[in-house]
């Protein structure tokens, strides 16, 4: 035990030593979490919109009303002809088009269907697709009062025709803001990066400079060097789910509507993983360039991405559906999300902890045993 | 500085990356493989929502509607509760997103010419989903009202064509609104970033830590020698890693470069000029390769990803963001190669995005130069 304190002591001596290390591992996630948390942001507002407005008559003025009274759109200019769109669309200046045509009114005017165009840039396709989607809102909206008059018109009244009513309640993040679905997911990422990247480096430098033999003819047990490596790094990652969960409450707002204890437990189980995933690194590579390249670009990267923190896992195709459930990390951003957004307990979770359980265990096993036969 | 000497640290750095296989198949192979992951994995294109009904009605309007969602392919029907059912749990477990609840006496309502309130439970969580499925939701209730209109307008109960707009919209350089398009010009920007300034920051910083720097030191060879000799490699490697990327991208997914592939080389190489001094300069600011990785991924791989308009709009950001957005320099070259690959323009179209980024090159490199020689490397 002694020995094994001893071990401990000298690691956090060496984090220290090198003394931009421990800043690092602290103000690194924090910029993370807010360069996350403020740009994290699909919501689309302000969509720049440019008009060719060819009728000019008072209902084609009330239809570009409607566009620039909703809020989502802002008009950054007009022009005369569609084919002078052109520029503003391939310089990203505006993002749709709307173009009405000669004749809106007049058609308006006798009861036909009047036509109305919208393009857009169609490079971003998300924005695009829901900018599209509000301009159809508001067609069908305007078009709802032009039928409705039409009606009236030939003597029928539309109050007698029942209509639906749609009235969405959204449950746990009623403003839809997509912040709250991205904030929590920082905390994974700092995680990986400070129980499985930093700790596989580590491991590598003392390879590299030759001192891990040092550590082998002292009587340590390869599981005291194990697990005094590893310690400092845990207490870091521990600081830093502290640290985010008081930032990501507290400065986002976003809510903490489960327990703390119960995201603290399974955050340890995580831990399990990407300690086991960065040891079983460093007893692949030779040098720290190399646990570097191999922890970001073949298990960050890919876990991030295939793990539904970013991108929904709903929307990829069947094959990677079913290989994202070897990644840890989608079990915990499902325990992530509902911990601080729904409010989720161990009754709900429990499938995810098991998950994470499960990976955590087989993981370390392997890599001790690996770490161990490379000691001897 | 001679071109002899220049040549021979290029080719030492190129021998020690072919040393390192396994970094060097990193180099070439990760950016295919993101390039997969991207192509094929990821999208925001919201399909197939797990929707569960709960149809308190059971009426012809009330099926009416729930076939007219499940035949919009946009939903699953995934469960129909029946009254009484825990709704929250069905979304809390992930069973279902978004549940719909069509009251009793619906049909009732509707024949009376009073309204029919449907309740559409959404599950918020994925706020972005949850917009597009409300987005869905709304547009196939919406024409179930207009048809429902037609059906009872004109006069002798006959059929009304009821078109109160005819309204097109169209969609450019990307018709189909697919999510790849979008991504691929962007994910170029990020590979470049990342590999162009960590690659060329620990390669410097690891010759520190060895030692290996000194015995250099003591050589015939000037600063600006080792520093161009050094990048050169990196250079050629991350061009031959845009060179697979576009042909990726072209055989598998179909995003062929419409604009010409000589602005779009001009572009990449003024881009990976400023990526490598930035590279340079993070490594003459640290000591240890960890540090130089966290001090790399931190300052360039966060910023390629988060402040470059890559994945997430610029225009939704908050103005202290969008400000520092200006010196990110992988947002000017999304600009300018998003124009020239989906749009076809050149790059006259951006002076601006092309002048900052030459701007950024000359005050990286600059500065690189200065601390590299000053250090007497």
């Amino acid at each position: 035990m002694q020995a094994l304190l001893a071990m401990i002591r000298k690691e956090f001596q060496q984090l220290r030593q090198d003394r931009k290390m421990i800043p690092a591992m602290i103000a690194g996630p924090v910029i993370q979490l807010i360069v996350l948390g403020f740009a994290a942001n699909l919501d689309v507002s302000h969509i720049p919109l440019v008009l060719v407005d060819q009728d000019r008559t008072p209902a084609s003025r009330a239809l570009v009303d409607r566009f620039t009274g909703s809020g989502t759109f802002d008009l950054v200019g007009a022009e005369d002809t569609p084919s002078a769109l052109d520029p503003w669309l391939v310089q990203g200046r505006a993002q749709i088009a709307l173009v009405i045509g000669p004749g809106y009114g007049a058609d308006v005017a006798a009861g036909r269907p009047p036509h109305l165009q919208a393009i857009a840039d169609g490079t971003d396709s998300n924005s695009s697709g829901l900018g599209l989607g509000y301009v159809s809102q508001i067609v069908s909206g305007v078009g709802g009062e032009l039928a409705a008059t039409r009606l009236s018109a030939i003597g029928r009244s539309p109050g007698k025709v029942g209509q639906f009513e749609l009235v969405p309640r959204v449950w746990y993040n009623p403003d839809l803001r997509s912040r709250w679905f991205y904030v929590p997911a920082v905390l994974a990422m700092v995680l990986m990066l400070v129980t499985m990247i930093l700790p596989s480096m580590a491991v590598v430098k003392e390879k590299e400079i030759g001192t891990l033999e040092q550590l082998i003819v002292t009587p340590l047990r390869p599981w005291q060097i194990l697990v005094g490596k590893l310690t400092p790094f845990v207490v870091v990652g521990m600081f830093d789910l502290v640290l985010i969960t008081g930032l990501v409450t507290g400065l986002f707002g976003v809510p903490l509507r489960g327990s703390f204890l119960l995201l603290t437990g399974l955050t340890f189980l995580f831990l399990m993983t990407t300690l086991g995933l960065g040891l079983l690194v460093s007893s692949v590579v030779r040098t720290q360039q190399q646990a570097m390249g191999f922890c970001v670009y073949v298990l960050m990267v890919p876990m991030i991405y295939l793990s539904g923190l970013i991108f929904p896992i709903e929307n990829m195709p069947r094959g990677f559906q079913e290989a994202s459930r070897v990644i840890p990390v989608r079990y915990y951003a499902n325990i992530l999300r509902g911990i601080f957004l729904k409010g989720s307990g161990i009754d709900v979770l429990w499938p995810d902890s098991l998950a994470l359980l499960l990976i955590g265990t087989t993981v370390l096993t392997v890599a001790s045993l690996r770490f161990r036969k490379s000691l001897d | 500085m001679s071109l002899r000497k220049l040549w021979s640290v290029a080719w030492k750095e190129l021998i020690q990356s072919a040393r390192d296989p396994l970094s060097l198949g990193m180099l070439l192979g990760v950016p295919c493989m993101m390039l997969l992951l991207y192509g094929y994995a990821l999208s925001f294109d919201v399909r197939h929502i797990r929707l569960a009904v709960q149809d308190n009605d059971k009426s012809a309007a009330s099926r009416d509607l729930i076939a007219s969602f499940v035949n919009s392919t946009y939903f699953d029907l995934v469960a129909t509760p029946p009254p009484g059912t825990d709704l929250e749990k069905l979304t809390a477990r992930r069973v279902a997103k978004a549940v719909l609840v069509i009251p009793e006496r619906t049909s009732e309502d509707l024949a009376a010419g009073r309204p029919a309130r449907l309740q559409l439970l959404l599950d918020g969580a994925d706020a972005n989903t949850a917009s597009t499925v409300l987005g869905y939701a709304n547009a196939l209730v919406a024409a179930a009202n207009v048809s429902r209109l037609a059906g009872s307008g004109g006069p002798a109960g006959g059929k009304l064509t009821l078109a109160p707009i005819v309204y097109e919209p169209r969609v450019w350089y990307n018709p189909e609104l697919d999510s790849t398009h979008f991504l691929i010009p962007g994910l170029i920007g990020f590979i470049l970033m990342l590999t162009a300034v960590l690659s060329t920051a620990l390669s410097v910083v690891r010759e520190k830590e060895r030692g290996t720097m000194e015995q250099i030191r003591v050589t015939s060879l000037k600063p600006g020698e080792l520093i161009v000799g050094k990048t050169l490699p990196y250079l050629g490697i991350s061009l031959a890693a845009t060179g697979l990327i576009l042909v990726a991208a072209r055989s598998l997914f179909g995003v062929a470069v419409a604009g010409s592939y000589l602005h779009l080389f001009a572009a990449t190489l003024i881009y990976l000029i400023g990526a490598l001094g930035f590279g340079l300069l993070i490594s003459s600011l640290v000591d240890t390769q960890a540090m130089a990785f966290q001090l790399g991924a931190l300052s360039s791989m966060l910023p390629a990803i988060f402040l470059s308009g890559f994945i997430f709009p610029l225009r939704s950001m908050p103005w202290p963001l969008r400000w520092i957005s200006y010196g990110v320099p992988a947002r000017y070259f999304n600009v300018v190669l998003r124009g020239v690959i989906l749009k076809g323009a050149g790059l006259e179209s951006y002076p601006q995005d092309m002048g900052f980024l030459v701007l950024y090159a000359v005050v990286v490199l600059t500065l690189a130069y200065a601390r590299l020689s000053r250090r007497e490397v």
